[in-house]
């Protein structure tokens, strides 16, 4: 690794200074286990290190059935996954977190980092797209919130600006007869970077019959994680049916985009993104029906 | 000449001090400032364990992790996990179950185990499967590893997996 | 008979209870579980690996590897890197003195010297992305790092062949401009890619053929594929100012080191000391040296200071290993009598970019299993722009099995016939001939395919769509080789076993049980240990499956010598011949005389030389491995996933000495088999840089992705060994592949050609297949 200087500030403002005098080269750290194998290759060369683990805000976990999840940047996808009252709320968002990496991983891994990290194939942010997650940014110029769809503008991009800091994520409290879902595609079961991962979270009526309203979006597929908004406004209004569900999965494999690389091919991409999605909705279907999957969380 | 940091930190039931440079990570001033080479390096980008520690009782592989950034935190190593006297049982039972055939990966197994079972005292053989996912073995195929897992698990529970049967088959 | 392991997981394998003494079929010793002696050790940690070697005042080196696949050389410029604080000494390829070509035996292979030393650093040209230019000694492995960018070198671009085909064919780029094909012991007289031919022939193919009812050809093609150790080799080197060389290595052969390094540095082994580590898996790709010679060169030029290199896994997959990717061709006929009536095979073999790709023995494995007059091989050894291949678990013998094994079965599906009764018909036994020449004596391959066909697993329904049973058998040589051992006789009754065999799967349990068996005393007693160099004489590597047999031979004969210079003692002592005393169940006897075996060693200890005796065996009997597995999958034919429900393996072992370790090879061999046949593959782009060098994309396979293996003991006692032991540790690799490709067919009805059968090629086989059911007829 090349030499870089390390400081851990105490407050969102000192972070955001340190940022801002930076001119954009600092680099933030909070879970380390993407920056440190990229640093590791040379392929990010801080001069300094910004540790915002020790910032009090950025550790927030809290839940609240009316006001929702606010979620800090800096907490470990461990003491998330690891939290019942959330991990019922939010099944369909819980089981994204909880396959990034393996254990090891999990007890350092922040859905913040996994964020500003913006890999395509990030397994958090397809799930938090469709959850209607909102991202809170402070920087020199104050506080501003970014619709998390709107926050990857490439891959390993963001809309941080120099002397920005991703303070929190806010994900809106569930509605009654809501249900979400997040699998991916992986040539093992545990370990790999999602060759294709699809989320979907839907709210149907009282009767479980019609959906209200669905948001799906895909990972891997595109040069940031894709929200299908044409998919899920398609279903909008309509019958839970097979014929249904897999339109709105069509429209999902229409909308995807991928390239073919060492991890998966394009056509087994475009081909993977209509069967995860189709899966991912009956499952969000489910439960949002107060019945349960019994399979395991987040695999295809 | 990059500058050094000092770093106090809680290592295996001790105060510990170490000068270290902030690329070091904590796996290499394990290794290489303090003489820990329990905790191995497998692959320096955390998808084998075999670094394997607890950093505030948190299984992590301490190949991410920087040196710097246990300032003042709690870790646990291989060395401070073996008891002074006698040996873990999740140990004993990768001895008897023959769980080890060159030994690199074992240390990262044990760590990885054994915090396994503080969170989980009866865990399925999916459970067990599902949580060593990230500690790769290339000599064993699992098998008698996760044996040697669910066998501590039940002799934990005051079970014991040995009956006076003679033994069956082989 | 064995226990459902899915009723009671935490029992061992067959249900038997694990760590329990006492031997079994009349041996004391031979047949229990006892605990390693390095046991505690390795799960604490204190045991010491290649990379936890620390002296004083170490210097730590790296290496700087080309970024290129195929290049000249036009300059390199180390004087920056040279002038950065903290750097002691930079070394190119003109520090090595030249060498002749020269052919060295390294026991799982041979090497060109000349081509070892230029694989250490590039003379003048780069042949493969990684390959070693300069190296680096500095005080932190950090400054190190640093000092590599600042080595300017120049290259020559050349366009890079990157499979055996392409490399074969008239207008390939020529990676040596020397290198001719030896064709059959003819040298040719063009430069080619090619390094050799070899061909085995008998009988009339021709006529084989028209007596054939029913006739299957295919082509194949593998990649390469990593041994995947765990750990990155390692090694500290010392050339002190006297001239003497201290090497501490993680190797399965120190004494191959040894002479490896005195080859490539010309300096006589006499001066050159190789201490062996613990090793953290080998599975043969830790015989060839990359570091050591480079880290003498580089203490001698730092002042005489130990110099530590240790890889990152990027290095380990770039540059060491792998085994070779394959182009495979077999066609084969049979009658419908089930009678294979002959077979046609062209293998060529990527050597990576010097030549000794394992071709000869896929060539000896490809047909072993089976009888049949009517055979011809070709089998070609082929250079590509791609790290060297090195031996690994049975090399050769996985691609070959992939391909014979699948034919086989489609030979099978097309008489109707069962895979298993086709095997026992066709199945070689004691007194056949090999297809590469050898007459099998005493082997187990038909009772392997019986104890398949006994099983459980074979006849248990298996439900469920998209699910199908696959069945494969495979075969490996094994090995005898050289080992040396001594035994010591301590005071208190327990033996001191000196022996230089590294132990890489608890072999030192094995050979202890051995000399314990031997001599009549209990296993705790025996105290071995792993030595260097200087301390016993030569010991070929732990490799080739010899270690049990060999130096477990060379224990059984200590065991004997220490036995009868007891009795010579005691004779003395007692006055009267040491044919009259008798000896059983650890007690010496004579008329009213009696001593316990500890009693013994007291009184012999008091009363003259200490007692001490030394073996050097070079064993011929060795026993050839046979096996047969079978494996369930359930394939999502949406997705093109395999997941593995079941998997028995069973084995001809000979005699199993220690059976948890014998299960636990073949446990290993099947895992790194599953891991070859569904996911492990070297990618690379079109300019030939290698893609995945690290274990997030070179997917071995972890404890989620395999099931409980079950395994078989067939016992066929070698007769070459006075226990029957037969080496067990390769045979294990070789079927995996085929018999998921088998299995995969009876699951969605596609016959995979390619490995890795990854979800993204079993997809595209489905999708074709469905696109050729829909056209018209």
């Amino acid at each position: 690794m090349h030499a870089f200087e390390y400081v851990a500030p105490l407050s969102v403002d000192d972070a955001v200074t340190l940022l801002q005098e930076s001119g954009g080269a600092a680099q933030v750290l909070s879970g380390g286990t993407d920056l440190i194998p990229q640093m590791k290759e040379g392929r990010r060369r801080p001069p300094l290190v910004v540790d915002v683990k020790h910032i009090p805000e950025l550790n927030e976990l809290v839940y609240d059935p009316v006001e929702g999840l606010w979620l800090g940047a800096a907490v470990p996808c461990h003491r998330i996954v690891g939290n019942g009252a959330i991990a019922r709320a939010y099944p369909g968002l819980v089981e994204a977190i909880s396959i990034i990496g393996g254990i090891q991983i999990q007890g350092r891994a922040t859905v913040g980092g996994n964020l500003c990290n913006a890999s395509p194939a990030a397994d958090s942010i397809p799930a938090l797209i469709v959850h209607r997650a909102v991202c809170h940014i402070t920087g020199p110029d104050g506080a501003r919130t970014v619709p998390v769809e709107d926050f990857c503008t490439g891959p390993g991009q963001t809309v941080l600006a120099p002397g920005e800091l991703l303070v929190r994520i806010h994900v809106p409290a569930p509605s009654p007869n809501q249900g979400g879902a997040y699998q991916r595609f992986i040539p093992r079961n545990e370990m790999d970077i999602a060759v294709v991962g699809a989320g979907a979270a839907l709210v149907l009526d009282e009767g479980g019959q019609v959906i209200q309203s669905a948001r799906i979006a895909l990972g891997a597929v595109a040069p940031r994680p894709l929200f299908v908004e044409e998919a899920g406004a398609f279903l909008a209004g309509k019958p839970v049916s097979e014929e249904v569900l897999e339109e709105a999965a069509r429209l999902a494999r229409e909308a995807a985009r991928p390239i073919t690389d060492m991890r998966g091919t394009a056509a087994q991409r475009k081909h993977l993104s209509q069967v995860l999605t189709r899966r991912v909705l009956l499952q969000a279907v489910q439960r949002a029906r107060g019945e349960e999957a019994g399979r395991r969380n987040g695999h295809a | 000449m990059p500058s050094k940091v000092m770093v106090s930190t809680h290592l295996n039931g001790q105060e510990v001090t170490f000068l270290c440079e902030p690329r070091q990570t904590l796996l290499e001033v394990l290794r290489e400032e303090l003489g820990l080479t329990g905790s191995k390096e497998g692959c320096g980008n955390g998808n084998c364990g075999a670094c394997n520690v607890l950093l505030d009782g948190v299984l992590v592989n301490s190949c991410l992790v920087l040196a710097v950034e246990t300032e003042g935190r709690t870790v646990t190593t291989i060395e401070g996990l073996t008891p002074p006297d006698q040996l873990l049982p999740i140990q004993q039972k990768f001895l008897e179950h023959a769980a080890l055939q060159c030994g690199v990966c074992t240390p990262g197994f044990i760590v990885s185990a054994q915090a396994l079972l503080e969170q989980n005292p009866q865990p399925t053989e999916g459970e067990v499967r599902r949580w060593l996912a990230g500690n790769l073995c290339r000599c064993t195929g699992y098998d008698k590893i996760v044996r040697a897992v669910l066998d501590t698990a039940q002799t934990l529970a005051g079970n014991s997996a040995q009956d006076s049967d003679q033994e069956v088959g082989g | 008979m064995s226990v459902d392991p899915q009723r009671d997981p935490v029992k061992g394998q067959n249900g038997q209870n694990v760590g329990q003494g006492g031997g079994k079929n009349g041996y004391r010793v031979i047949g229990s579980r006892p605990l390693r002696p390095d046991g505690t050790d390795k799960v604490t940690g204190r045991a010491r690996f290649g990379a936890d070697i620390r002296l004083p005042d170490t210097l730590y080196g790296k290496i700087l590897r080309s970024p290129h696949a195929h290049a000249r050389i036009r300059a390199i410029d180390t004087s920056r890197a040279q002038a950065l604080p903290g750097v002691k000494a930079v070394v190119t390829a003109a520090d090595l003195p030249s060498v002749e070509s020269k052919i060295q035996d390294l026991g799982e292979g041979a090497i060109n010297l000349r081509y070892l030393s230029d694989n250490l650093l590039a003379h003048s040209k780069v042949l493969y992305h990684g390959h070693p230019i300069a190296a680096v000694a500095a005080t932190s492995p950090h400054i190190a790092e640093e000092a590599l960018a600042l080595i300017q070198v120049e290259y020559e671009l050349l366009p890079p062949v990157l499979d055996a085909r392409s490399a074969m064919a008239e207008d390939a780029p020529i990676l040596h401009e020397d290198l001719r094909t030896d064709e059959m012991g003819v040298r040719g007289d063009r430069p080619t890619n090619v390094a050799s031919h070899l061909r085995h022939q008998r009988g009339d193919l021709e006529a084989g053929f028209a007596a054939a009812d029913v006739i299957v050809e295919r082509e194949f093609f593998t990649s390469p594929v990593h041994q995947g150790y765990i750990e990155p080799q390692a090694a500290t080197a010392l050339y002190n100012a006297d001239g003497q060389i201290t090497i501490w290595t993680t190797t399965q052969g120190p004494f191959s080191v040894r002479e490896q390094v005195a080859q490539v540095l010309q300096i006589p082994i006499g001066r050159i000391r190789v201490i062996p580590t613990e090793i953290g898996g080998g599975f043969g790709g830790k015989i060839n040296v990359y570091l050591e010679p480079v880290a003498v060169l580089l203490s001698r030029k730092a002042g005489h200071h130990p110099v530590k290199m240790v890889m990152n896994r990027d290095e380990v997959l770039k540059a060491t290993g792998p085994t070779s990717g394959s182009y495979i061709r077999v066609k084969m006929g049979a009658n419908k009598e089930g009678k294979i009536t002959a077979a046609q095979v062209f293998m060529a073999y990527e050597a990576g970019a010097y030549p000794g790709s394992p071709v000869g023995a896929g060539a000896g494995v490809i047909l072993a299993p089976y009888r049949l007059e009517n055979l011809q091989i070709d089998g070609y050894d082929v250079v590509v722009n791609k790290p060297r291949a090195a031996a690994y678990r049975a090399p050769g013998g996985t691609n070959a099995a992939f391909a014979s094994e699948t034919v086989i079965d489609e030979l099978c599906e097309k008489l109707g016939m069962d895979p298993l009764e086709f095997r026992l018909i066709n199945g070689a036994k004691e007194g056949d001939r090999r297809a590469d020449g050898p007459v099998y004596a005493r082997i187990g391959y038909l009772e392997t395919v019986k104890a398949i066909q006994a099983h459980p697993h074979y006849t248990a329904p298996l439900e469920g769509k998209h699910r199908g049973r696959g069945v494969a058998s495979g075969f490996w040589f094994n090995w005898g080789g050289r080992s040396s051992a001594t035994a010591s006789l301590n005071a208190d009754g327990s033996v001191s076993l000196v022996e230089g065999s590294p132990d890489i799967g608890g072999t030192r349990a094995s050979i202890a049980m051995q000399l314990a068996e031997s001599l009549g005393i209990p296993y705790e007693q025996v105290k071995p240990q792993v030595t260097d160099t200087d301390s016993v004489a030569y010991n070929d590597v732990t490799g080739g499956s010899r270690t049990t047999f060999a130096t477990g031979l060379a224990a059984y004969e200590l065991g004997q010598k220490l036995k009868a210079e007891m009795l010579r003692r005691l004779a003395d002592l007692w006055e009267t011949e040491p044919e009259a005393i008798h000896y059983e169940d650890g007690v010496f006897s004579h008329g009213e005389e009696r001593l316990g075996f500890q009693e013994a060693a007291a009184k012999i200890h008091e009363t003259g030389e200490p007692v001490m005796v030394s073996t050097t065996v070079y064993p011929k009997g060795v026993g050839p491995g046979f096996a047969t597995h079978v494996v369930d999958v359930e394939v999502d034919p949406e997705t093109g996933k395999v997941t593995i429900l079941r998997y028995t393996a069973a084995q001809d072992v000979g005699k199993a000495i220690h059976p948890s370790y014998v299960e636990g090879q073949i446990h290993g061999g099947v895992a790194q088999g599953i891991g070859w046949g569904l996911n492990e593959e070297y990618v690379y782009d079109q300019e030939g840089h290698l893609l995945n060098a690290s274990f997030l994309d070179y997917r071995i396979p972890t404890a989620l992705d395999l099931p409980m293996i079950d395994t078989v003991l067939v016992e066929a006692p070698n007769p070459g060994h006075p226990y029957g032991v037969r080496g067990v540790g390769e045979v294990p690799i070789v079927p995996p592949a085929a018999a998921l490709a088998n299995a995969i067919y009876r699951a969605v009805g596609v016959r995979m050609n390619v490995l890795p059968m990854s979800p993204a090629r079993i997809l595209e086989a489905i999708w074709a297949k469905e696109a050729q059911a829909k056209e018209p007829v």
